[in-house]
């Protein structure tokens, strides 16, 4: 029998694209285990990030050596992650489904291709550049002009009162992480909405609904699994945010947010800025609890991606 | 007098639907719904203007030659290490995921109906998830510390690499899903192998889309900075050379440390970094386009 040398040559090449992702995962698995062995599951959900008495003779506990008094517990780092992404997701759905509506049926379609550029190219802009916009344009604002403002006329809403903060914190990271995922929603959403069959639609103008009600009542409505895809897809973007994050967060140490103006870190904020000193300690611990970190963020994006894109399988988008 | 009556009955059924008024509430609840569209658009390109006209503004006084001539010096100086470390990585990430990349397209595309093709194609859309201070920090502990390679120009394209392979192989299979099957069926009549229609007929067709997706790739490698942290490392100088332990400068990072400074110059260099990188990632992803449109209008062929 002939070898057949292209398929075999296709599939050796190909084979690195799965194979660096499953390398990946074990090799963050095997790097960690001394990690995960001391911290138990425990770190989730306690609240003490501590790298100990970093110049103290290293101690033996559940047969890992670590330095006095280190402790590793992430449930701020958590807390952050998660708080800032929902909130970065509730800003943005409304606004990406309102600019997806008006590229796709709301301005006439020459003018829908250049005007969507701006969506297009915001969403290639780098997030270090998201980053410096948030640190010299929003932080300032944001710190002195409109939480303030925020503080004095929502003083009776639980969460939106309280200290102003200096402009770094939660609010400012789910800011700029809603700018950064509305473009991701709304580009799906432009394509799902143009591929929704135009007798939905005709039926609904036919019993005398206009172009917006058509979209309320009917196109969303039959968009509900795309829409919900597409969004979880954009929170595991959110989640995974690093460098934007990092610099309009504040980057709390063990602390828990109170309002929404409050300083926070995320995981991925975290393992960028912590490596330096996590090199600080000799047993080594708190640079394989880092690696951790990295190993349960990327169990949280892998679930939240299969879900999602589950979700869009299921209505053919991908 | 038919027509009289006629005319009579028009008469009324204009006044009825005179009459008939879309209800207040209506009408108030779309005029509110078109005014929220609307703004949300405007919201999306004034935050567009807003970063590249402040990136723009900042980086103004800072642009000149002396940006492409000098080297920094810790607090200030020029960017050309910096430009010369981001295009050396990029071209690299490029050149390791390009072939990988397009490989896994064309498997996804010809024979990605099985279930082989089903979960290569969800292994990618996994790893398109995976966030980047992850693959940074895996390129970390395995090629710095385990492989002994610490921060150097290999460890950093290798972590590209990997972040790059999904998006190029979805842009590629895409570009081969347009091509009609008759095409590849005319391949085969003619006596073709497997190999000959996806090397000579198959990829100078999806030539343009296939650019394109190289084009983004390029611009997605280059505004990257967490994969680079703990891979690349920083180096005031030019590259020597080495692919191994010897880290390399690039222009994400004189962004992200380079603000944290207290002097106005460092500033002023994060910004004009900060304006290279943008200015570069457009042009690359506006080329690309270009790049398609022309393709697409030149052959006039598989149009998606």
């Amino acid at each position: 029998m002939k070898i057949p040398a292209f398929r075999v040559a296709l599939i050796a090449t190909a084979s690195f694209l799965p194979l660096s992702l499953l390398l990946l995962i074990v090799f963050l698995v095997l790097y960690s285990w001394p990690a995960i062995q001391f911290n138990q599951f425990d770190f989730l959900w306690t609240n003490d990030w501590n790298l100990g008495n970093l110049y103290g003779n290293p101690v033996s506990v559940h047969g890992q050596q670590i330095m006095p008094g280190a402790r590793y517990g992430i449930w701020f780092l958590v807390v952050g992650t998660i708080v800032s992404s929902v909130l970065a997701m509730l800003i943005a759905m409304p606004i990406a489904i309102g600019s997806a509506y008006f590229l796709s049926e709301g301005v006439r379609k020459s003018w829908a291709g250049p005007l969507s550029l701006f969506v297009d190219l915001l969403a290639a802009v780098p997030s270090v550049v998201y980053g410096l916009w948030g640190y010299a344009l929003l932080v300032p604002l944001f710190g002195q002009t409109i939480f303030p403002f925020m503080v004095k006329t929502f003083s009776f809403v639980p969460f939106l009162n309280g200290s102003a903060g200096s402009g770094y914190g939660l609010l400012t990271a789910a800011f700029v992480l809603a700018v950064m995922i509305i473009p991701l929603i709304s580009a799906t959403l432009r394509e799902a909405i143009q591929m929704t069959e135009p007798a939905l639609k005709e039926a609904g103008l036919s019993l005398g609904l206009n172009r917006l009600e058509v979209f309320w009542h009917i196109t969303l409505p039959k968009l509900k699994t795309v829409l919900i895809g597409v969004g979880i897809l954009a929170l595991g973007r959110a989640l995974g945010e690093t460098m934007a994050v990092l610099m309009v967060s504040g980057n709390a140490l063990n602390y828990l947010p109170n309002n929404i103006y409050a300083p926070i870190s995320t995981m991925a904020a975290f393992i960028a800025s912590q490596l330096d000193s996590a090199l600080q300690d000799p047993t080594n611990m708190a640079v394989e609890a880092l690696s951790e970190i990295a190993l349960v963020l990327l169990l949280i994006t892998i679930v939240v991606n299969i879900t999602a894109r589950l979700m869009l399988w299921m209505e053919r988008i991908r | 007098m038919a027509t009289k009556a006629l005319d009579d009955t028009l008469v009324t059924v204009d006044k009825v639907t005179r009459r008939f008024r879309i209800s207040l509430w209506r009408r108030l609840m779309t005029v509110m719904a078109w005014i929220f569209v609307v703004s949300s658009f405007v919201f999306l390109a004034a935050m567009f203007l807003s970063i590249v006209g402040d990136v723009l503004v900042h980086a103004w006084p800072a642009l000149n030659l002396k940006l492409l001539t000098d080297i920094t010096n810790g607090i200030g100086g020029g960017l050309k290490n910096a430009i010369e470390g981001s295009i050396i990585m990029s071209l690299g990430a490029l050149l390791l995921a390009a072939p990988i990349g397009i490989s896994a397209g064309i498997y996804l595309s010809e024979h990605g109906q099985g279930g082989a093709g089903k979960i290569l194609r969800f292994l990618s859309d996994v790893l398109v998830g995976v966030p980047s201070i992850v693959l940074g920090y895996v390129g970390y502990i395995t090629m710095v510390i385990y492989l002994g390679w610490q921060f150097s120009v290999a460890a950093g394209v290798i972590t590209l690499t990997v972040m790059l392979l999904p998006y190029i192989a979805r842009s590629t299979e895409l570009a081969l899903g347009n091509i009609p099957l008759a095409v590849r069926e005319a391949g085969y009549g003619l006596g073709a192998g497997e190999g000959r229609v996806a090397l000579q007929i198959l990829l100078p067709g999806a030539a343009p889309a296939i650019m394109t997706g190289l084009f983004y790739a390029v611009a997605l490698s280059m505004g990257e900075t967490a994969p680079l942290l703990y891979t690349a490392g920083w180096s005031n100088y030019m590259w020597t050379g080495h692919l191994t332990k010897e880290p390399i400068g690039y222009l994400t990072y004189v962004i992200w440390t380079f603000i944290n400074e207290p002097f106005a110059e460092s500033h002023m260099l994060a910004f004009a970094a900060a304006f290279l990188i943008t200015a570069g990632v457009l042009i690359l992803i506006l080329l690309g386009r270009w790049f398609l449109v022309r393709g697409q209008r030149r052959t006039g062929a598989y149009q998606s």
